[in-house]
């Protein structure tokens, strides 16, 4: 499994309710459904991945994302997910808010733009950074929003969201003592589990 | 016929008849005392008939679903690009019924057939039946053969709801219901059309109150007239647009009425060759079991209510170019399955041909349905291993 992905496993409840959005060929979900007796769905419009959740017996829905999720009801989930998407959505801080709408908590997992390789890449070189965590170039990337492990901090303060628990990790899921003291510098991959502030 | 049978065709088939005598009460109060139902099938019953999967027609569907009568045939069954070994509906793996619906008029009691009553054909007088009586008799079909559970119930359109109907009626009686191109219920647009259809036919002078068998008489005109009607609500603007587009007949106008662009053309040629195949009681009556079904009236309209009954698991297929039964009408469904809390997948597969292309071979949507059923396949020969050395044991 991707290294994100098993650090939120552990972060999972056995049988609860889970939304995957952006749930890809279904990996997560699956381990979650066979493992963890959770029930959920999964949002995907690619087809070769939304075959593939068929294919594998997890319930997957052909759902553009950016054209809204009012399909779902207010708290109708105990967990809404997303790993390595919310880069992509025209406007993630709407869709958070919609996540924390549908579910009662959230895990969001995303490609920290402020990692040091970026930054360097991008003083040195003059050119927006090509790595293996993002693989495209500027023209063709499904990315269209690029932030930092700290831009998300301080949008769940301005929007009054309370974060449960944070993670930050390289590219290989170790979780060194400098990625955790300086995570807006060292991670690769930040992990967020968040809920309303009550 | 092709000038060989296809490897990947179920060959020649022959429609088979099933009599019941035990009397069936309908949705509309009336009881039938006797019925037969006619059917195909395809592929191989196993052992613990297990891998039965049933085919549900739509309006003017019936039993020959697959492969070929004779030698003779022009065109194979109506979903033959679905059926067969090798295909998403495999038969290599599955044993596939198709049937006449009840009302019907390919071999099923219906409006042409005799009333033993009156040694008359039933013609008008033929009760309404309704989607929920359609699965009763199919039922007692499944019952006949000897099938306690479907591995899957499969239909598009009028067919999907029936399939939806047994997901909720017999919940244990199927493992994976796929619905295809379906709704919930109709529209008021949608009722509308049925209405427009039947007024078509009532207002022709040979329909006679609909004893036109006793009066020698067929209504040709209306029932051709409610095909176009019907036909063009089930292809889309573009599919229309491309295969037709504004084609003449004659080099210059002709500035009179008669058949000056292609469509118009087609249009006359497809409502003519209907009434050569089609009684027009028997649209009547499939049009009002479309316009009736509502199976979210049991709960106050609350659809989930009444979908929370279900155990199977569901695959939901539409089509991006549908405007009969768009994809908000399954996704109303889809909704309401993961209200339940029901195991359910959905594709929306782009697709020209409008309502349409639930019968052809688009290759997205047969991935889909050969994927979700391949794995039901494998579930249904794990189960029967796991029954066997439980019996050995």
């Amino acid at each position: 499994m991707r290294p994100d992905l098993e650090i939120i496993d552990e972060w999972i409840q056995p049988n609860i309710r889970v939304l995957d959005l952006a749930c890809g060929p279904g990996e997560l979900l699956h381990h979650l459904i066979t493992e963890k007796q959770i029930h959920g769905y999964g949002l995907e419009i690619d087809a070769d991945d939304l075959n593939t959740c068929i294919q594998k017996g997890i319930p997957v829905l052909e759902q553009n994302i950016d054209e809204g999720l009012q399909n779902f009801d207010e708290q109708s989930f105990d967990l809404v997910l997303m790993t390595h998407a919310l880069q992509q959505f025209r406007r993630p801080d709407l869709l958070i808010d919609e996540m924390l709408r549908i579910g009662k908590e959230c895990i969001i997992t995303f490609p920290n733009f402020g990692h040091w390789r970026s930054r360097l890449h991008l003083a040195l070189k003059g050119r927006m950074p090509v790595s293996e965590f993002m693989p495209y170039n500027w023209y063709d990337t499904p990315n269209i929003h690029f932030f930092t492990f700290q831009d998300f901090e301080r949008l769940c303060q301005e929007k009054n969201i309370k974060v449960l628990r944070w993670a930050a990790v390289d590219g290989q899921l170790k979780d060194h003592w400098w990625i955790r003291s300086m995570p807006n510098l060292f991670s690769e991959t930040a992990i967020f589990h968040i809920s309303r502030n009550n | 016929m092709p000038d060989a049978i296809p490897a990947d065709s179920v060959g020649i088939v022959i429609p088979q008849t099933a009599q019941f005598d035990e009397p069936l009460t309908l949705a509309c109060g009336q009881t039938l005392a006797s019925y037969q139902l006619i059917y195909e099938t395809y592929g191989t019953l196993n052992q613990d008939a297990s891998n039965a999967i049933l085919i549900c027609h739509a309006l003017s569907g019936d039993h020959h679903a697959a492969g070929y009568h004779d030698l003779a045939d022009k065109k194979p069954g109506w979903w033959d690009s679905a059926i067969g070994p090798g295909k998403a509906i495999d038969t290599n793996h599955f044993f596939v019924i198709a049937l006449n619906n009840l009302g019907g008029c390919g071999g099923s009691t219906g409006p042409t057939s005799i009333n033993p009553a009156t040694g008359q054909a039933w013609q008008a007088d033929f009760p309404i039946v309704t989607v929920e009586d359609w699965v009763e008799s199919q039922a007692r079909l499944a019952d006949r053969l000897g099938i306690e559970s479907f591995a899957a119930i499969v239909g598009g359109s009028l067919g999907g709801m029936q399939v939806l109907e047994w997901s909720i009626r017999y919940p244990e009686r199927l493992q994976a219901a796929v619905i295809i191109a379906s709704a919930p219920k109709l529209s008021s647009q949608n009722i509308a059309f049925n209405e427009v259809a039947r007024q078509s036919i009532r207002r022709d002078p040979h329909f006679f109150d609909g004893q036109y068998l006793a009066n020698d008489s067929v209504p040709t005109n209306g029932l051709g007239l409610a095909r176009m009607l019907g036909h063009i609500t089930y292809l889309s603007d573009d599919a229309m647009g491309e295969k037709f587009g504004r084609q003449r007949r004659h080099e210059s106008y002709q500035y009179n009425y008669g058949i000056e662009f292609e469509i118009e053309s087609y249009l006359g040629y497809q409502g003519e060759a209907f009434t050569k195949r089609f009684d027009a009681n028997t649209y009547m009556l499939m049009t009002k079991a479309l316009d009736y079904f509502d199976p979210a009236a049991q709960a106050n309209g609350d659809l989930a209510a009444v979908l929370s009954r279900a155990k199977c698991e569901f695959l939901l297929v539409s089509f991006t170019t549908d405007w009969r039964f768009s994809p908000q009408r399954s996704e109303e469904i889809v909704n309401a399955l993961i209200k339940a809390g029901k195991a359910v997948s959905y594709a929306k597969i782009e697709a020209t041909e409008g309502h349409d292309a639930f019968l052809f071979p688009i290759p997205r949507y047969m991935q889909a349905l050969s994927s979700f059923l391949t794995r039901i396949a494998n579930q249904v020969t794990a189960d029967g291993q796991q029954k066997e050395s439980a019996n050995a044991s």
